[in-house]
């Protein structure tokens, strides 16, 4: 009897390579993903420290603004874990508050870019001639500007805050996404599918809907990650620089900046400057990694 | 009245390098439920007259004169919506490569509903019911229609792309080379299932080929294309029994038969003009064994060797002797 089973095991095991039972296409993408373990320690770094953000209130028995001068630049002890600010305030609880700001802006700015980015480059790519022409030297003349200036620029004029901030990063990714977007559009346009698309009597706007963007979806989210990655980045140097995200607000560029005004002091008060600076270079690291790793998993030629 | 008449139809790509004449002046009817092989080598123009039709030619190709009659409607000057409603649903075509004709990224089923979506006025549930019927009507069970094309066989590809053309019940079908992507015991099913499909809806066809075989089992009349013009017109049996242009009779010297014993088979020497520099006179004539003066200066018109049976050529009865003799 046991004998039965082992066998039958032995089979299944054997069948496995030959599934027939087959996955989607995300389901095959997540198991090549798996596979990578830098992609899955980003992964759940980037869950925990999410969900620390998200619940940081909840979790942190301090309150992010509440000031206890007694308490100045503590260094990290178990009360604090990683101390305190120069006006007392846990740094850890402004640490993990800051970042829903950071990861909010970073998501609404990526957003923001692909939704125009889609469309200006789906636009170019499918209609071509003057339709291309005129968008896309309206791209090139943003592409020409260098992004953190253009984003300081905007965020001068628009002002500070939460959308502006996000509208300021999302300009410069723009016209990236729409470069993108104008090449893969091109290319499956001329795939004989759209002709086909054509022939049975769709309209331009259903062939583009469900032919031509679902087909460039695939590195898109892939850039999705990279780009959230940098625009952590962005805002933080942005409000790093007194832009974007104000005070008393936090936000790991301004608590940064904060921070090094006591540089000259650094012996005793390192953890101001290193665990700010840590925050971002750890969550941009993690986005990248991740997205590298993502790249990879669609890429067709690592199918096995 | 048939079904389709073209008249005229003239198509040019205008490039920087000179103006492609792709079709030039070619005349055709369609009765209702018969089969017209278009046949010709590559870039004789067939493609490009499938696309006419549904007013599909591709940038920089124009359509500089003539009429498409369907039905009585000139399509060269119906409105873009009404042209847009006509595609799929009364004229459908079938393309030449199953494996780039299916949209990767979403199901066979999805595709199937959605021309049925398009152009039919029912429900989602509706149309899932009958994409279901006609998935099983191209021999492929209903329990797929989830799956993506990567998953299916060239020849179940073209079923499925079989089933997209016929899903809405079109009246005339445009098949640009069928089977010429698959597999020669795979052209014979799926042949024979167009075939039979055809027959049960009552549908016209328009198969275009290189493979005079399949025109002889499915084809009523036949179209003989040469360097955008129809060199040769006729019944299935005037054209196979009595070829009188000497591209045609190139064209069978040049298969291999299998009741007579020959050593060499004997191919239409030279190669198809450039389509931008057409020769003057008879473009077939640099290539033609019977050429003379008069094929280089004249081009020739349209002789009725016999009623029905329409051919291009200054010699023609010369030819039609010689082939009879031989």
């Amino acid at each position: 009897m046991n004998e039965t089973v082992t066998t039958t095991a032995a089979v299944t095991g054997e069948n496995e390579p030959v599934r027939l039972k087959k996955r989607g296409y995300w389901g095959e993408v997540w198991h090549r993903l798996k596979k990578n373990p830098v992609s899955m320690i980003c992964l759940g770094f980037l869950t925990i420290m999410i969900l620390a953000i998200v619940f940081a209130t909840a979790i942190s028995p301090y309150d992010y603004t509440a000031q206890n001068l007694m308490e100045r630049f503590q260094t990290p002890s178990a009360a604090h874990w990683m101390g305190t600010d120069d006006y007392g305030r846990d740094l850890m609880t402004r640490l993990l508050v800051g970042g829903r700001y950071s990861l909010l802006i970073a998501i609404l700015s990526v957003a923001i870019g692909i939704v125009f980015g889609m469309i200006i480059g789906a636009l170019c790519g499918y209609f071509g001639k003057y339709v291309d022409s005129v968008l896309m030297r309206l791209m090139d003349v943003i592409m020409s500007i260098p992004g953190m200036m253009l984003a300081i620029c905007i965020s001068v004029a628009l002002g500070s805050g939460v959308f502006n901030t996000a509208l300021a990063l999302a300009v410069g990714t723009i016209p990236m996404i729409a470069r993108q977007l104008r090449s893969s559009t091109m290319l499956i346009n001329s795939q004989e599918y759209i002709e086909a698309a054509r022939s049975f009597g769709e309209s331009d706007f259903k062939i583009i809907m469900t032919h031509i963007i679902p087909n460039t979806l695939a590195p898109i989210i892939v850039q999705t990650s990279l780009y959230i990655g940098g625009a952590i980045m962005g805002i933080a140097g942005l409000s790093f620089l007194g832009l974007g995200v104000q005070p008393p607000t936090p936000e790991w560029g301004n608590i940064l900046n904060n921070g090094l005004d006591y540089i000259y002091d650094f012996a005793t008060r390192w953890h101001v400057i290193v665990f700010p600076a840590l925050f971002i270079v750890l969550a941009e690291l993690a986005f990248n990694l991740l997205g590298d790793g993502l790249r990879d998993a669609m890429d067709p030629r690592m199918r096995q | 009245m048939s079904l389709l008449e073209i008249k005229d139809l003239t198509i040019r790509y205008l490039t920087e390098d000179g103006d492609v004449k792709a079709v030039n002046g070619i005349s055709f009817e369609v009765e209702q439920g018969k089969t017209l092989g278009l046949v010709g080598e590559t870039g004789a123009g067939k493609t490009t007259t499938a696309l006419g039709i549904l007013r599909l030619v591709p940038e920089p190709g124009k359509i500089l004169s003539g009429s498409i009659t369907y039905k009585g409607q000139d399509i060269l000057r119906m409105s873009e919506k009404d042209v847009q409603d006509l595609r799929g649903n009364e004229i459908s075509m079938i393309f030449q490569d199953p494996m780039t004709a299916l949209n990767p990224v979403m199901t066979v089923g999805d595709q199937i509903a959605e021309v049925i979506l398009r152009h039919q006025d029912c429900t989602r549930v509706e149309a899932q019911t009958r994409m279901m019927a006609m998935l099983d009507r191209v021999g492929i069970s209903g329990d797929r229609a989830g799956d993506y094309p990567h998953q299916f066989s060239g020849g179940m590809k073209q079923r499925i792309i079989i089933a997209i053309a016929l899903a809405c019940n079109p009246k005339l079908l445009l098949a640009d080379e069928p089977t010429t992507a698959l597999d020669v015991t795979i052209q014979a099913q799926v042949m024979r299932m167009v075939n039979e499909l055809k027959r049960e809806f009552g549908t016209s066809m328009v198969l275009i080929t290189h493979d005079l075989g399949i025109v002889a089992e499915s084809c009523d009349a036949v179209a003989i294309m040469y360097a955008g013009s129809i060199v040769e017109y006729g019944s299935l049996e005037d054209i196979f029994d009595h070829a009188t242009h000497p591209y045609t009779v190139g064209l069978f010297g040049s298969i291999p038969r299998l009741d007579i014993e020959t050593d060499r088979l004997k191919p239409i020497s030279g190669l198809m003009p450039d389509p931008i520099n057409l020769p003057t006179g008879c473009a077939f004539h640099p290539r033609c064994p019977y050429a003379t003066e008069e094929c280089r200066l004249d081009e020739p018109p349209y002789w009725e060797f016999t009623p029905g049976h329409l051919v291009r050529c200054h010699h023609a009865e010369l030819v039609a002797e010689e082939a009879t003799v031989s």
